[in-house]
């Protein structure tokens, strides 16, 4: 049987210090697909991302970028092929924006170390697609949180990615700057078929953005599939253990309406 | 137009300037003292005066290892502060300069003579710095996580524990060979020869040459660990270079010098507000920002009083720890 998916966990397990975090994943992602990730806390989500990063090594299974094992690739490598924007930017040292955007090259770089015009030229790219290209002589810790992720997404394009993984980024940003983000990714995806994984907490904004869903619950897989089918009132009691409402609203998205106890 | 980024000119051009600096400092350090000099006896061989003997056995030596030593302070401070993720890391203050003197004296005391001086002391200095870096990171660390202040707080305590060593230490031993404990806890530049500035200035150059190999490294690094693996550095083997550099740097020099604090925590942190934070740049800039810095603190410390000299640790420690202060509100402030 061959492969066609560009990433691929085959029956991954990860354990730490004798606790399963993931167990027997198996997940497929083609080139050109968004995917999100949902499920309770201390469901292995960022566990998961980091295994399909291949910052962590599983315990057991593989996973496969074009179908080769992510531990037979050289790291810097592995770091022009997938990148990863995390849920927190923190920042000990104040970086000008462009200086934080150029330290997205550092797979590229070779010699001396030194940009060479290409490299300028990328990351000038990523910055204008993120649109941070104004604030490039701005120092980090003066932006607000919308703007700095925003920098942090164009560091990640400045590694030229294939696969762009997203740890819960919009967690720290008010409404209007997590559409933002996502409105971005989502253009990203259609203009120029960047694959794309997303660790995501709200459901709704899952389903809005993502034609993919899956969940995970003890580590495990609980269900993969479109947001019609997986975000429903029973799978989300079955897996985040919560009351829901769902209705669907004009435009076919599940929309998630919790079922306080006090009301 | 392009983006602001390193090029091969920038580089060029701002250690051009630091190393004319620094040169014109070393030369006006050089003409500064308590005892006037005649210029003209003084650079004329043939005369064999006291001058030339003042200049070129005392002072010029003197200055010289003042800017080694501050170089490879702000440079090892400038590269642990990336590393520990931390802008209040300084070798002092960590307490990899108070180990290195430790070892160093215990070389010492068991080892007096054979090429005490350039190699034997040094390379116990080199070994207790390691260790001290290995046992205060290791001790701050709880859970997997590094805190910044803990580990800033281990370092006080790494600090006061291997200074009560040395107490004790120097009240069984007679240490006569050094210049006593102070010597070692205040940090002094004096009695230095060319044969020590010359092995120095090798130790020194080859540990910042390493880290300058891992520059980029350590920009990524700065940004945690998990981002520095997505960014495809290989961590463990970075960190290991780089605290290994660091302690040959620290090793080297306080072998020599002593304990002289603070270098590490001011250098780099002006250098960082002149220039920016690319470490390919930060970490040579930091070098000779740390000599032209440690040269200017030695000629106060050797003139401020006139006849009589005040450890140049002392003068360091004077201006150093009113700015950690002002660093370390400013970063409470900052981080909240």
């Amino acid at each position: 049987m061959t492969t066609t998916a560009l990433l691929e966990a085959e029956h991954v397990s990860f354990a730490y210090g004798g606790r399963r975090a993931i167990a027997d994943v198996a997940l497929a992602v083609d080139e050109g697909e968004m995917l999100a990730i949902a499920g309770p806390n201390g469901s292995g989500k960022s566990t998961l991302l980091g295994l399909l990063a291949g910052t962590r090594r599983p315990s057991a299974g593989s996973v496969r970028l074009g179908g080769r094992n992510l531990r037979d690739y050289d790291r810097r490598a592995l770091a022009r092929a997938i990148a990863v924007v995390p849920q927190e930017t923190g920042i000990a040292f104040p970086y000008r924006v462009a200086e934080m955007v150029l330290i997205g090259r550092a797979p590229h770089l070779h010699g001396i170390g030194l940009e060479r015009p290409h490299d300028v030229a990328a990351a000038e790219r990523a910055m204008e697609r993120t649109g941070v290209l104004a604030l490039a002589d701005r120092p980090l810790t003066e932006l607000s949180g919308g703007e700095r992720q925003r920098v942090i997404v164009a560091r990640a394009l400045a590694q030229e990615p294939r696969v762009l993984l997203l740890d819960e980024p919009t967690t720290f940003l008010d409404l209007r700057h997590a559409i933002e983000i996502l409105d971005l990714v989502v253009d990203l995806n259609r203009r120029e078929r960047l694959t794309v994984v997303a660790v995501l907490h709200d459901l709704t904004v899952a389903a809005m953005y993502f034609p993919r869903l899956v969940f995970l619950r003890d580590g495990r897989l609980a269900v993969d599939g479109a947001p019609a089918t997986v975000v429903t009132e029973a799978v989300i009691r079955d897996v985040f253990d919560v009351d829901v409402e769902v209705r669907t609203s004009a435009d076919g998205v599940p929309t998630v309406r919790p079922r306080g106890r006090s009301r | 137009m392009a983006i602001a980024h390193l090029t091969g000119r920038r580089l060029a051009r701002v250690h051009g300037l630091l190393a004319l600096a620094l040169a014109a400092t070393i030369v006006a350090a050089a003409t500064i003292g308590p005892v006037h000099l005649d210029w003209r006896r003084a650079l004329d061989p043939s005369l064999g005066s006291a001058d030339a003997v003042i200049l070129f056995r005392t002072r010029v030596p003197r200055v010289l290892l003042a800017a080694v030593v501050g170089g490879a302070l702000a440079t090892a401070g400038a590269a642990l502060q990336a590393l520990l993720r931390n802008p209040l890391a300084d070798p002092h203050l960590l307490g990899v300069s108070s180990g290195a003197a430790l070892a160093g004296v215990c070389a010492i005391v068991l080892q007096p003579v054979f090429l005490g001086r350039t190699v034997v002391v040094p390379a116990a200095a080199f070994g207790g710095a390691l260790a001290s870096m290995a046992i205060v990171v290791g001790a701050s660390r709880v859970g997997g996580r590094l805190d910044s202040y803990t580990l800033l707080l281990v370092g006080v305590i790494y600090n006061a524990f291997a200074g009560a060593l040395l107490m004790f230490i120097n009240s069984v031993v007679d240490f006569y060979q050094a210049h006593g404990v102070l010597f070692w806890l205040m940090g002094s530049l004096s009695g230095g020869d060319y044969s020590v500035v010359a092995a120095l200035a090798l130790y020194t150059l080859v540990g910042l040459g390493a880290l300058v190999v891992r520059a980029r490294d350590l920009d990524c690094l700065s940004l945690g660990d998990d981002r520095a693996a997505e960014l495809g550095v290989d961590v463990e083997r970075a960190r290991l270079v780089v605290f290994v550099a660091a302690s040959l740097l620290v090793g080297a020099v306080v072998s020599v010098s002593g304990m002289i604090g603070f270098v590490g925590l001011i250098v780099p942190h002006l250098v960082r507000m002149l220039i920016g934070g690319d470490h390919r740049l930060l970490l040579p800039a930091s070098y000779l920002g740390g000599a032209i810095f440690l040269v200017c603190a030695d000629t106060i410390a050797r003139t401020a009083l006139g006849g009589s000299e005040i450890p140049v640790g002392v003068v360091t420690a004077l201006c150093g720890a009113p700015f950690f202060t002002y660093l370390l509100r400013r970063e409470r402030r900052r981080t909240g």
